[in-house]
């Protein structure tokens, strides 16, 4: 189960104010503004270089900003450091020590607090079974599996309960199977723990997964923030539709536009309008209606489906096991979108070079322009 | 199997042929005079010749005489001051090259490290005695500037002066290891440590330092071994006072024609750095386990 956004009424944890670095030349952050709440699953999701792992270690305090202010809980973070930040994070590396035992390693935070030998060890057990490493405690910390580490990592920084965790691309080391068992168990251990977790990752599927929130960074700016679903559904601009999952572009031309509704001739599917909600931004790329491979359906023979359809011929097939990729030219068009299907036992898959018929929803059409 | 057997057999007999050259000259000019410096330390002295008579003697009189055992334990503790003053300047040097230094001007740095080597050894001693003299560079400065009346004369031919030339002419083979160790570290465990709520002295202490520790013992053992058999440097600026046991062995045999008692008095100072070192390691062991 995926968690739902806490409302938006939850406090404020950190709070960005035209936030701008600059590395000499190079303007890394250009003006970022963002609040992120309390207990929410955030993720900062871009392209390398985007500026997503500086904005993190400006929340951290590895990084200074050149402008803005960042404020946590409220509080004006510009001269507090590192080591007096209320944020733990779990670097890319796991930043493991590999002098020490995974006990001496989680329990490093803890030892400004001079605790009792026993309450100590306590804890440090406590936190290593919170990440499913119980009794691993006596062992050297470089003798530890990928997983294992990361588990270690986790487990060091929660100890000290902070108000936010940062992650920085903590998966992106983890073969796919595991990376998809560390998806679950950080979405759990977010609930269990009910701390602001922020992650940075490249990877849009996992940001998809496991955020409430998602801020898509292009070139140190925001190019747009806000939950799985809207990100996935109502991409704000071209940019942001290519860089989660597939979305099909199909040239159009503008005829007409109110307030309301801009009205458009569109390759292979004619004259269409669209609301208001439906307008993106094309980042000069040129007027284009866009959709998703999973929102046009291919219709088998004899299945019913109304006016709105189209007919197309099927140019290559992808097999998945459970789902089919179809690469088809809908009549009109001048090059072929994808299109997925889900497998039914029954029904065949479609050959290539099938003529088909295609039954679309005006509602899920996207225009750019 | 078999075949994979034979071919590691193979491999084996390739191996060996390999490292027989370097292991026979090895042999022939390490072992071998050991072994000849081992049969005479238990030889007896005659005049002019060495006698085939077996005997402690030569152990027991360098063990017992004051002479030797207190130039023997003066090496060991100019050695171990040497290696101190050298590791500790070493330590800063190497830290703020690898962690100060943009890291494309780090091989600069290390060049401009090993520039006194290369001038000879015996010249860059020399160097020291014209710097420390009675009418060296040291002493007339000072005078020029007033701060002294006379020339000092506690610069030169002493301890001090021995300790002075040692730790200088060691001091990249101490730097070298120490900044390969720092150079291991990985930056992100100095950020991690911050991150759990530590200074950054506290982190140098918790982190860099035990991780450090691997090039520390190197540069121990390195300064340690070679300076406390040092024989050019106590020769030209010790004196009297500052000779040390490679000066002893030389005057047994080069001098006193005495070979068995400075054959002796050779194997036990070599002994005495063999325990030394060992011990040493004993200690710092939970330090250089390697990790991964």
């Amino acid at each position: 189960m995926i968690p739902k956004t806490p409302p938006a009424s939850a406090p404020t944890m950190i709070e960005f104010r035209d936030v701008h670095k600059w590395y000499g030349d190079y303007h890394a952050l250009r003006g970022i503004n963002a609040t992120i709440r309390e207990g929410e699953f955030f993720s900062l999701l871009g392209p390398s270089g985007c500026g997503k792992t500086t904005l993190l270690r400006t929340i951290a305090g590895f990084e200074g900003i050149s402008e803005g202010v960042v404020l946590l809980d409220g509080r004006d973070m510009a001269d507090v450091p590192a080591n007096k930040r209320p944020t733990n994070m779990v670097f890319q590396s796991y930043a493991i020590f590999p002098h020490l035992t995974v006990a001496e390693n989680v329990g490093f935070g803890l030892r400004r607090q001079r605790l009792p030998k026993a309450e100590l060890a306590g804890k440090v057990e406590e936190a290593l079974t919170m990440v499913g490493l119980r009794g691993f405690g006596a062992r050297a910390a470089h003798a530890l599996s990928g997983g294992q580490r990361q588990r270690v990592a986790l487990a060091r920084a929660l100890i000290l309960k902070p108000k936010v965790l940062l992650l920085d691309e903590p998966l992106s080391a983890l073969d796919k199977k595991m990376r998809e068992q560390m998806q679950v168990e950080l979405i759990r251990l977010q609930r269990q723990v009910g701390i602001t977790f922020i992650l940075v990752t490249h990877d849009q599927e996992e940001a998809l997964v496991m955020s409430d929130r998602i801020a898509v960074m292009f070139e140190g700016q925001i190019a747009q923030l806000s939950d799985a679903e809207t990100l996935y559904r109502r991409p704000n601009s071209r940019k942001v539709a290519d860089f989660i999952g597939t979305m099909n572009f199909l040239p159009a031309t503008v005829l007409n536009e109110s307030d309301a509704v801009v009205e458009v001739e569109a390759e292979g599917f004619g004259r269409l309008s669209f609301g208001a909600d439906q307008v993106a931004d094309d980042g000069d790329a040129g007027t284009a209606i866009g959709f998703r491979p999973e929102i046009l359906t291919l219709l088998y023979e004899g299945q019913a489906w109304g006016d709105r359809e189209v007919s197309a011929v099927v140019e290559e097939v992808v097999y998945y096991g459970d789902m089919t990729y179809y690469d088809v030219r809908i009549d009109g068009s001048s090059k072929t979108v994808r299109l997925s299907a889900r497998n039914v036992f029954g029904r065949p898959v479609f050959d290539r070079g099938v003529r088909v018929r295609v039954g679309w929803n005006p509602g899920a059409l996207i225009l750019f322009r | 199997m078999a075949r994979r057997a034979k071919g590691a057999g193979a491999e084996t007999a390739g191996g060996l042929l390999l490292i027989a050259p370097p292991a026979i000259y090895a042999l022939l000019l390490l072992a071998a005079p050991l072994l000849l410096l081992l049969t005479y330390s238990f030889l007896t002295d005659g005049y002019l010749e060495i006698l085939r008579e077996f005997t402690w003697a030569n152990y027991s009189e360098a063990w017992t005489n004051p002479l030797y055992r207190g130039v023997m334990l003066r090496s060991l503790g100019v050695s171990a001051l040497v290696t101190a003053a050298t590791v500790l300047l070493a330590f800063p040097v190497a830290y703020f090259v690898s962690f100060h230094v943009d890291p494309a001007r780090k091989s600069t740095w290390l060049f401009l490290i090993t520039i006194p080597f290369w001038t000879s050894y015996l010249i860059r001693v020399f160097l020291w005695k014209v710097i420390l003299g009675y009418n060296g560079v040291m002493n007339a400065g000072l005078m020029k500037l007033g701060i002294i009346t006379e020339p000092l004369t506690f610069l030169l031919y002493n301890v001090n002066s021995v300790i002075i030339t040692l730790a200088h002419a060691y001091a990249p083979f101490a730097i070298l290891p120490i900044f390969v160790a720092l150079e291991k570290i990985d930056r992100s465990l100095l950020e991690a440590s911050q991150d759990l709520g530590e200074s950054k002295i506290v982190s140098f202490l918790r982190v860099t330092l035990p991780l450090a520790m691997p090039g520390v013992v190197a540069a121990v053992l390195i300064v340690f071994i070679p300076t406390i058999g040092d024989y050019v440097t106590p020769q030209l600026v010790g004196g009297p006072e500052g000779r040390m046991v490679a000066n002893l062995i030389q005057l047994q045999y080069l001098r006193l024609d005495n070979y068995p008692l400075g054959s002796a008095l050779a194997i036990s100072a070599m002994g005495i750095v063999a325990v030394i070192s060992l011990i040493f390691l004993l200690l710092t062991r939970r330090y250089i386990r390697g990790p991964k």
